[in-house]
């Protein structure tokens, strides 16, 4: 008999032979010919992600469109994910990490699990609201950045906060965080943000809009973002997060879509003017 | 010197602050990628002591090359004091430049003070939290928050105490301080006003004896203004500065928080 417990119910190296390490990674034991690496740039990528605080919760959307430099490589990548039925987080930037931070996410939504009932919906005081979601994660990004291994995303974090007032607020990569009314992130902060901004200028006005106005206003700013952003989609995700909880539609297309401006544009193409 | 008031990112060329790449690079070798783990983040912030109160305020545009992120992130902290709300705190940091190192600069500093009055039974003094503020910084000498810091409170003999940080932790008491983007357009002013630079006595007669008026320390009310006047010409100046003012008036009964707009083009 074996008397090291650690070898028990293991493959015994007499009879399979020994471990091989080639295919694990360098700090698993796996050959050291190659150094360890850290995203130093992005490769798969999603574009905006937009969201806007109404009266009584938050609306966030983001396309569809997983692109691999201009080539859209993936038509059905989900990049809203619901947390729990109070936030919802919008990712943004490479997708290799929104994958690693969803794995994150949904461990520790089961430790979470353990401390209350989820289905309950009079349990709340243990629920893990969209403001403490964002703490955590912003102190993940923070951290990343601080070891030089950044998670090249930026994020949408929204939903309730533990007094059940709708929350909004971003991390990115270097762990810079922030909350506005409106939040719009990559080519949304600058086609987006300045629409959502004139229907809601402030954080009074923000709570003196409704729902329907806050999900026609971001499908809106969905539209003219399929308009002018070389790297989206016309397909979406959207998703209303109040009290009666977390409302996601992931399968959205643009519509009443007007190319009337398109034959106004000169100076580039094949026109001769 | 201490804090310098005209800090800029390391560059050697005419630059806005926002540009936060490394200038230079040498010619010749392959082009690599790095991740470069600083940005700026824009604002001002300005800090004055009187003979009971200090007075520290900024502005809360956060600000990301030419875009605004948000029109209300705060830079002044409440430090200590009791829970999340900081009851009864006396201490202000006001923090500004890579807004990240920021927070968490907040956060550590914030903890040390709690920990402080638990372990001891008493409030850190100013003068403790300043210098452990220092210590906190040069500990990350080598791979710094990129903020310049600015303490206030009120000191032990109960005037008006004010601190002012470089990103690696030199400090110095002073009368007042401007921080930030538009630290080069506020500080001067604040020589002027505050210090009475260049200002003489008008009844003297004239030539190279002409004595120069001796700073005494200022009211509140003349401070409040001289904060608002700073700030709504630095709007009109710098693109980074804008949207609104906030103010904390430290006095020995606690902190008084203000709050104006500004404009916000």
């Amino acid at each position: 008999m074996n008397h090291n417990p650690q070898a028990w119910g293991r493959p015994r190296d007499d009879v399979y032979g020994a471990y091989n390490s080639q295919y694990l990674p360098q700090h698993h034991g796996g050959p050291s010919a190659h150094p360890t690496t850290h995203t130093q740039s992005p490769i798969v990528t999603g574009t905006s992600v937009i969201a806007i605080k109404y009266s009584t919760g938050v609306v966030i959307a983001a396309d569809n469109l997983a692109s691999y430099g201009s080539l859209a490589r993936f038509t059905d990548v989900k990049r809203l994910k619901p947390f729990n039925r109070k936030a919802v987080v919008g990712f943004g930037g490479d997708v290799s990490d929104m994958q690693y931070l969803d794995r994150l996410l949904s461990s520790l939504d089961v430790q979470e699990n353990y401390s209350h009932n989820n289905d309950d919906p009079e349990d709340t005081k243990a629920l893990m609201s969209a403001k403490n979601l964002h703490t955590y994660l912003a102190k993940v990004m923070y951290k990343r950045r601080s070891d030089f291994n950044p998670l090249w995303n930026s994020l949408l974090i929204c939903g309730l906060d533990e007094k059940n007032k709708p929350f909004l607020a971003t991390a990115d990569l270097l762990g810079t965080t922030y909350s506005a009314p409106t939040l719009a992130t990559g080519f949304g902060a600058h086609l987006a943000q300045p629409l959502l901004r004139k229907a809601v200028p402030d954080e009074e006005a923000s709570q003196k809009l409704d729902k329907e106005t806050a999900v026609e206003v971001v499908r809106e700013c969905m539209k003219v973002l399929f308009y002018r952003d070389a790297r989206s989609m016309n397909e979406y995700s959207i998703a209303v997060v109040d009290e009666k909880g977390v409302e996601l539609k992931e399968k959205e297309k643009l519509e009443n879509q007007s190319w009337a401006f398109a034959d106004q544009i000169r100076g580039y193409g094949t026109q001769t003017v | 010197m201490a804090a310098l008031s005209s800090y800029s990112m390391p560059t050697e060329q005419p630059a806005f602050s926002f540009q936060n790449q490394p200038q230079s690079h040498a010619s010749g070798g392959p082009t690599q990628h790095s991740f470069y783990p600083y940005t700026d983040n824009g604002g001002s912030t300005l800090g004055i002591s009187g003979s009971s109160f200090t007075i520290i305020a900024g502005d809360t545009r956060m600000t990301s090359g030419y875009n605004i992120l948000t029109r209300y992130a705060p830079k002044l902290f409440r430090i200590g004091g009791e829970g999340p709300e900081h009851a009864g705190a006396k201490i202000v940091l006001s923090v500004v430049g890579f807004a990240a190192d920021g927070q968490a600069l907040q956060e550590r500093l914030d903890m040390v003070v709690k920990m402080y009055r638990y372990q001891h039974g008493k409030d850190m003094s100013v003068h403790a939290c300043a210098q452990r503020l220092s210590h906190i910084l040069y500990n990350k000498r080598f791979f710094p928050y990129y903020v310049q810091a600015i303490l206030g409170g009120i000191d032990e003999e109960g005037v008006g105490a004010l601190y002012s940080y470089d990103p690696v932790g030199s400090y110095e008491r002073e009368q007042c301080r401007a921080a930030g983007a538009a630290a080069s357009l506020i500080m001067p002013f604040l020589d002027n006003q505050v210090n009475l630079k260049n200002q003489y006595e008008p009844d003297a007669p004239q030539g190279l004896e002409k004595p120069q008026l001796q700073p005494q320390p200022l009211d509140r009310q003349t401070v409040e203004e001289l904060v608002r006047d700073a700030f709504t010409s630095a709007v009109e100046r710098h693109i980074e500065v804008g949207d609104g003012l906030q103010m904390m008036v430290i006095t020995k009964d606690g902190i008084e928080e203000l709050y104006s707009p500004l404009k916000q083009d």
